[in-house]
């Protein structure tokens, strides 16, 4: 789908120079929930940029199902533009247009007929869940709709890939669970390529395959996200994912970090866990979330001392299939 | 007040509207590509050239900075090539044409400039060219402030027109010099002063109804 080799993207911003994109190789397959998370600055909005080349990169190549769009020519590139959607943090829409004409905005340009086009529109908002809204202007709409008529719009030319570029920045969190699930839906019911910008690990828990985790330019760590989610290896991926609530840094005695991706949220796992295992366990941090039924996050337990108490937590966890990390001393 | 003073009066406001609306027409016609131009050609725009953004800036600048009454007479010879004389409403708009263009060309290049760069950036991920981004977002999309812009010229091509009575140029003005000024018939003076102040009350208030009509903001 996707191929970047040795990407590079310089800036020169009041005569010096800024790299935003240093080196990066990636491999997006097909049909896969792709994210890319970082802490701002990080280069990543740069880096989906360069997906659709709204950035041209410095050096390096950019292939998309199998053609460079750095060799193509200017109808080349629209044409292929329009097997690459887009939505953005500010959703972006035409605010002089209804919710329908927006969608029919990408259809007037690849030359689809006008009655044809309106058909597809209504069918795609009919898809997002937003019909009702067809004949208003984004100003009448709230931001989770606003977002909603963008990605009906992004999907109006039946596009290979959907990019987002922190999409669900700008939403609450019950508005961001919604618009995850109806991305996620998309994926698997048309087998559109997703590629999520994002800062916050839990959008990359939600809906992604796989991740890669960008600081300063440089992609530090890339794989499936439940690897890369139980044990991170890179300081900056430990620190997206270990959260400000909790800092194990303080922590003195050896802990052991539990990690819920999924499991049911009726089980009150570290009750069971307690009773047993007989054992007392402190609870450090948590940082869970309830997304559909379904526990999310991870919960930081000071362990006690004696290793056979440790070896019988870890195993009661093991019978449950639950993943987990060891650190401390 | 004589009947024939009323018929001067009344065939005075429209020969100032007939200019006004015409010149302003005109002027639109040339100063949405040059304000397009100024606009795309910019730093940031969609087709960046410094050299042609810099030459059209130049010009519109020079244009925008002769008097009027200066630029009216200076190019006498220009009018009296396009239109045939000097004298007279319709010669009138040749001057307040190459007057008004200029000022036009920068209130659309600003219309322009309040379009969200984010929208512009969205089209051009959806594949459109650069005459697809002009004619169906940026212009679209700053229609509102187009308008607004247009109520602002039409009120300042009036006092332009009203300033050519001077200098052998029809309307409103020219009444209020011939009749008031050198006649010393203050009353005429004050009037076409009224006629004018309500003129450009109408045209304002129109105008702002049309934009909040049209505005979806």
């Amino acid at each position: 789908m996707y191929r970047l080799e040795n990407l590079n993207k310089e800036f020169v911003e009041k005569g010096s120079k800024v790299v935003a994109v240093r080196d990066v190789n990636l491999e997006i397959e097909k049909g896969k929930i792709f994210g890319i998370i970082g802490f701002s600055g990080a280069g990543k909005s740069t880096l989906v940029r360069c997906l659709n080349l709204l950035e041209t990169p410095t050096s390096g190549k950019v292939i998309f199902n199998g053609k460079n769009l750095l060799e193509m020519s200017n109808a080349e590139l629209r044409k292929s533009r329009q097997k690459i959607g887009m939505i953005f943090q500010s959703f972006n829409l035409l605010a002089q247009r209804n919710v329908v004409d927006n969608v029919c905005y990408p259809l007037e340009i690849a030359g689809v007929k006008k009655k044809e086009a309106r058909k597809r529109a209504l069918e795609l908002l009919d898809m997002v869940g937003i019909q009702d809204k067809a004949g208003n202007y984004p100003s009448q709409l709230s931001g989770g709709q606003k977002q909603r008529v963008a990605i009906a719009r992004a999907l109006a030319t039946n596009p290979d890939v959907l990019l987002c570029d922190e999409a669900t920045s700008a939403l609450d969190p019950i508005t961001t669970t919604a618009i995850l699930e109806l991305l996620k839906e998309i994926n698997q019911r048309l087998g559109v390529t997703i590629i999520i910008i994002t800062h916050e690990m839990k959008v990359v828990e939600q809906i992604c395959d796989n991740v890669a985790v960008m600081s300063e330019g440089v992609i530090v760590e890339q794989g499936l996200v439940k690897e890369i989610f139980v044990r991170p290896t890179s300081d900056i991926t430990k620190k997206l994912v270990f959260n400000k609530a909790i800092d194990v840094a303080d922590v003195k005695n050896k802990y052991l970090r539990i990690v819920f991706e999924g499991q049911s949220a009726f089980e009150p796992i570290i009750s069971s866990l307690t009773l047993e295992c007989n054992e007392m366990v402190n609870i450090l941090g948590a940082n869970t979330e309830n997304i559909c039924g379904k526990a999310y996050g991870q919960m930081v337990i000071e362990l006690p001392q004696n290793p056979v108490s440790i070896n019988r937590i870890k195993s009661y966890l093991d019978s449950k299939s639950i993943a987990y990390e060891e650190g401390g001393t | 007040m004589s009947d024939q003073m009323v018929e001067i009066l009344i065939t005075g406001i429209w020969e100032t509207l007939y200019m006004t609306v015409f010149s302003t027409f005109f002027s639109y016609l040339f100063g949405i590509p040059i304000g397009v131009i100024l606009y795309i050609t910019d730093k940031k725009g969609i087709c960046n050239n410094r050299i042609i953004n810099f030459i059209v800036g130049v010009v519109v600048n020079i244009i925008r900075s002769v008097p009027f009454l200066i630029l009216l007479v200076a190019i006498l010879p220009f009018t009296r090539l396009i239109i045939g004389t000097t004298i007279g409403s319709t010669a009138t708009i040749v001057p307040l044409v190459i007057a008004a263009t200029p000022f036009v060309a920068r209130m659309v290049e600003s219309s322009l400039k309040e379009v969200d760069l984010g929208v512009i950036e969205a089209a051009k991920a959806m594949g459109s060219s650069s005459a697809q981004i002009i004619f169906k977002v940026l212009l679209p999309e700053a229609k509102p402030s187009l308008l607004v812009g247009c109520t602002i010229s039409l009120a300042t091509i009036l006092s332009y027109s009203a300033m050519a009575g001077f200098v052998g140029g029809g309307g409103l003005g020219a009444i209020a010099i011939n009749y008031g000024y050198y006649r010393y018939q203050g009353d005429i003076m004050w009037i076409t002063v009224v006629l004018l102040v309500v003129i450009v009350q109408l045209f304002q208030e129109t105008g702002l109804k049309l934009v909040s009509k049209v505005d979806k903001r």
